[in-house]
């Protein structure tokens, strides 16, 4: 795709800036949303475009928003997820930073498609320029007649509220987020019922992610025909994948749905540094399941990754080559995953650091694991899988399962061994009081 | 109604019942930790998953809807897979301290250990989560974080059922740990309940734990005699002392909780001051006696007496602590005698009640004395009046010393005036210093009997220990003393004396031990 459209931000310089946004076709969309668009009109062409949530879930848009009740006497909130704490993924952060307008446009749209009045933006603890310049965005659009009463001048009120996080993955999960924004601990509920009816406040609510409220303008400005052509037809449209890792070009890329792993590691980013072998592609975001040198032959969207054994998740695209342990990198996503375990649950906050005690004496314990250990991870992993509130826990499983699957020579390598065979290095001093 | 199979067989059940309720209607208990009738569904023990047919995943039955034709598993090899998970993981870090636990022998984590799991421990015990043990963090609670499973039904209660949020939890994942509020402490009224609803060893009574095993405890049904609300109990008893109260499930009643000033009343049962002998007062002093006797010498000088002076020449005072049947008996009593009854029902002023289940009126059976005519009046004035101008020739005090509530010094000379005093008490208080016979007593943990509530609820409760020594129930004591005066045959038991009160009396018509069960019936509606 020669033309960049999420990612307009890298061809017009200052384009977070309002004045800048409106010379370069800003708020088009958003007027031509309200002057001739009924809200019935908007759901039936973003369900027409088979935008699919760019959160990780993949969720068709369009269907969401039409599973609010048709009657309620009840406000309509739209709670929008910038809480990107997938490691690996910074897709959203380039947005909230460099082009907030756009973020704007796309929430007016749909809070108008939606008949809401009240926008939250629950973003990461961590993003403190992106709260701050989306605050700055925030107060220029107000300004400008773009936000608040009466929208440019077509009766349309909306007021949209920044709520930073204070650290916690979990709270992006949905309902995580809004218990988190009714000022409660992040704890995902027992669904049903759904947001869409029971939400922030007890009201009907969507949750949508900042990339995919960053389409819905796009997809008013050229339709959804449009928007279906880039890419399958099944999960379409402009995409922004996250390199990071042994590649010479990391970094946040802008491609059609559906562009092969290969071709965005080796001539997006660059391929591998020093002509080093490949070893591993985590596709999606820590919480997916890693693919091997070999799987990288598949078309990056949704339906195509999860044909291949894993999924399209936030994008996330983390490579490894062969100097890279796997017990460690596995370490490394379980530690993290027991660090933002809820716990909640008991197959979750229990599981979550059992994982790590595990994978920590495979790769640290000095001739205490055992090779029993290796089956033990997979059963552990397979025991949490399916049996939780929310998905924390199939996304601590998940990778653990693959990783052990799909390097299981690795592991029982490192319990015959008793340490590790790649970094023979003493365990580091553990970052959290609690890790 | 939708009809669904649960292991087989097939239930119908009313719109809106959750899996596990629709369960329990059929005798099948599907194990849960977080889930509480009493308390909104937290979901997050997962020990509640069962197969459901045509769901691809385990559903959690506390907060799955039933459904027409839903078929659930409780004992497939799925369900019985995500038990033994479940149960594998809240072990991994519990401290398994059973020995030096308080809750073992009803501790949830060993039944269901035992019933669901029963598998070698995976987990090195070094590699265990440590954290805080023995904190008491209120007057009646102790907490052991490492013990807790986080199940959050304590949290629940306080922030549903009291509304004071004194505990929350704190961190994140295995470090979870359940700690007070920031400049709280757990010493709200219904603070115990937390205690009961606790699976497992986490919270623990300061004043029951370490002073029984529980296997060591026999149970009997009881009703809480610390107020008027009847809180339907269940007494822990063991070779005739009392060691707890519990609350004991009443929907319409107190639900599952009672309060901590009840739940501690089981100490005022067994004070130092119990009555053990009939005391006959002798040259001086009392002289221990035999019941016939005692019986034998307060039927002659009642009877005597009555005789002699007519009508009015003897005063009862009845107090809302006696049971209905004590009631009854001592209105025959007083037919007999020609006496004149006052009825007493006492409460300290500004005494702790609420809107909730603490009632203001102390006295378990103030609506049982009205419903059988005897409203609570001045009628003790008088009788006292009476009695300190020698107007009365005997008096009788059952269940109450008026010393000890009124003015004493005016109501000394009344008890010393009157030429035969008679008291029925549990326990000596300074009336029984003027009594000429002295009747020891039964508590209502020592006999069969009814209370009254303050909603007209006629409620049962069962003997849980003897009665000290020679102390006899009420009911006996009182049906043989209207027998030697009456010459009819005393009732045999608490039942045929309460069978006598339906009979006679029309608000507790139709009812009777069998129809009032173990949660009671309301007197209003009895006879309807």
């Amino acid at each position: 795709m020669a033309e960049r459209l999420l990612l307009r931000c890298r061809d017009i310089p200052d384009l977070r800036r309002l004045d800048v946004y409106l010379a370069h076709g800003g708020y088009e969309a958003t007027r031509k949303a309200l002057t001739t668009c009924s809200p019935e009109q908007l759901v039936d062409m973003v369900k027409a475009s088979n935008l699919r949530g760019r959160g990780g879930a993949g969720f068709p848009t369009g269907l969401k928003w039409s599973f609010l009740p048709k009657q309620t006497a009840k406000p309509v909130y739209l709670a929008v997820n910038a809480d990107e704490s997938e490691p690996g993924t910074f897709k959203d952060r380039v947005i909230i930073e460099q082009d907030p307008h756009q973020l704007l446009e796309g929430i007016i749209i749909s809070a108008y498609a939606i008949r809401c009045h009240t926008a939250y933006v629950y973003i990461r603890g961590e993003f403190a320029l992106g709260a701050e310049r989306l605050e700055a965005a925030i107060a220029e659009a107000r300004g400008g007649g773009l936000l608040g009463r009466n929208i440019l001048g077509t009766g349309f009120d909306l007021d949209v509220w920044v709520h930073r996080g204070a650290g916690a993955y979990i709270c992006g999960e949905e309902t995580g987020l809004i218990e988190s924004l009714e000022g409660k601990r992040g704890y995902p509920r027992i669904k049903p019922p759904f947001p869409a009816t029971h939400g922030l406040f007890g009201c009907p609510t969507i949750v949508n992610n900042v990339e995919t409220l960053a389409c819905v303008p796009h997809i008013v400005l050229r339709g959804a025909d449009w928007f279906r052509s880039i890419g399958p037809e099944k999960s379409p449209g402009p995409k922004l994948f996250c390199v990071s890792g042994h590649v010479v070009r990391p970094g946040t890329y802008e491609l059609p749905m559906g562009t092969p792993l290969r071709e965005i590691i080796y001539t997006h980013a660059g391929g591998i540094p020093g002509d080093r072998k490949l070893k591993a592609v985590i596709p999606g975001g820590a919480s997916m399941p890693v693919f091997t040198a070999d799987e990288i032959d598949v078309p990056m969207d949704m339906d195509s990754v999860q044909k291949a054994g894993s999924f399209l998740g936030s994008a996330g695209i983390m490579v490894m080559d062969e100097t890279v342990c796997m017990v460690w990198t596995c370490l490394v996503i379980e530690r993290f995953f027991h660090h933002e375990s809820c716990g909640q649950c008991t197959p979750c906050r229990e599981g979550t650091g059992w994982l790590e005690k595990v994978l920590r004496r495979l790769e640290y314990g000095e001739g205490t694991a055992t090779a029993a250990d290796v089956a033990l991870l997979l059963n552990i992993a397979a025991n949490m899988t399916g049996t939780t509130i929310c998905a924390l826990a199939d996304a601590a499983a998940m990778p653990a399962r693959a990783f052990v699957t799909k390097f299981r020579a690795e592991f029982e390598q490192h319990a015959v061994l008793g340490r590790c065979p790649l970094r023979p290095v003493a365990e580091p001093p553990r970052r959290h009081a609690h890790a | 109604m939708p009809t669904l199979e649960i292991d087989g067989q097939r239930i119908e059940v009313p719109d809106g019942l959750t899996v596990i309720q629709a369960a329990e209607r059929l005798g099948i208990e599907i194990p849960h930790y977080c889930w509480h009738p009493g308390l909104s569904i937290a979901g997050n023990c997962r020990m509640c998953l069962v197969e459901i047919e045509k769901n691809p995943k385990l559903q959690i039955a506390c907060n799955t809807r039933v459904a027409d034709g839903m078929v659930v598993h409780t004992t497939s090899e799925k369900t019985k897979a995500a038990q033994r998970a479940v149960l594998e993981f809240l072990l991994i870090n519990h401290p398994i301290d059973c020995p030096v636990c308080d809750q073992a022998g009803e501790c949830k984590l060993q039944e269901y250990y035992m019933d669901y799991d029963r598998q070698r421990s995976r987990f090195p015990l070094p590699a265990k989560v440590r954290k805080k043990k023995a904190i008491p963090i209120g007057p009646l609670v102790m907490l052991d974080q490492e013990r807790c499973i986080l199940c959050a039904r304590c949290t629940r209660f306080l922030d549903e059922v009291t509304h004071t949020s004194e505990l929350a939890i704190y961190e994140r994942g295995d470090h979870c740990e359940i700690e007070l509020a920031p400049g709280k402490v757990l010493d709200n009224p219904y603070s115990g309940n937390v205690v009961d609803i606790c699976p497992v060893g986490a919270l623990t009574s300061r004043d029951f734990r370490f002073r029984a095993r529980v296997w060591y405890l026999e149970r009997a049904e009881s009703v809480c005699g610390a107020c008027a609300n009847g809180c339907n109990i269940e007494i822990y008893h063991r070779e005739g002392r009392i060691f707890r109260f519990q609350p004991r499930q009443n929907v319409a009643v107190n639900q599952y909780w009672m309060c901590d000033a009840g739940r501690l009343s089981y100490r005022d049962l067994q004070g130092a001051g119990r009555l053990t002998h009939p005391l006959v007062r002798g040259e001086d002093e009392f002289v221990p006696s035999t019941w016939a006797s005692a019986i034998g010498q307060v039927a002659g000088r009642l009877g005597d007496l009555a005789r002699e002076h007519g009508p009015g020449a003897v005063g009862i005072v009845v107090s809302a602590h006696a049971p209905n049947e004590e009631v009854f008996l001592l209105r025959r009593l007083a037919a007999a005698l020609g006496a004149r009854v006052a009825a007493v029902s006492w409460s300290p002023p500004g005494a702790f009640h609420d809107d909730f289940l603490v009632k203001a009126d102390k006295n378990p059976n103030t609506a049982g004395l009205r419903l059988q005519g005897l409203a609570p009046d001045g009628a003790l004035d008088d009788l006292l009046g009476a009695a300190s101008a020698g107007r009365l020739q005997a008096l009788v005090l059952h269940r109450t010393d008026p010393t000890t509530w009124r003015d004493a010094a005016a109501v000394r000379p009344a008890l010393e005036r009157v030429p035969c005093l008679v008291v029925l008490d549990t326990d000596r208080r300074e009336a029984s210093e003027y009594a000429d016979v002295v009747l020891p007593i039964a508590t209502y943990a020592e006999c069969d009997g009814t209370f009254t509530n303050h909603a007209g609820r006629v409620q049962r409760f069962h003997a849980a220990v003897q009665p000290p020594g020679e102390a006899r129930p009420g009911w006996f004591v009182l049906g043989e003393l209207v027998s030697r005066l009456t010459g009819g045959r005393p009732y045999e038991s608490a039942e045929a004396t309460f069978a006598a009160l339906a009979e006679e009396c029309a608000p507790f018509g139709g009812l009777g031990y069998g129809p009032l069960g173990s949660e009671g019936q309301s007197a209003a509606r009895a006879g309807t």
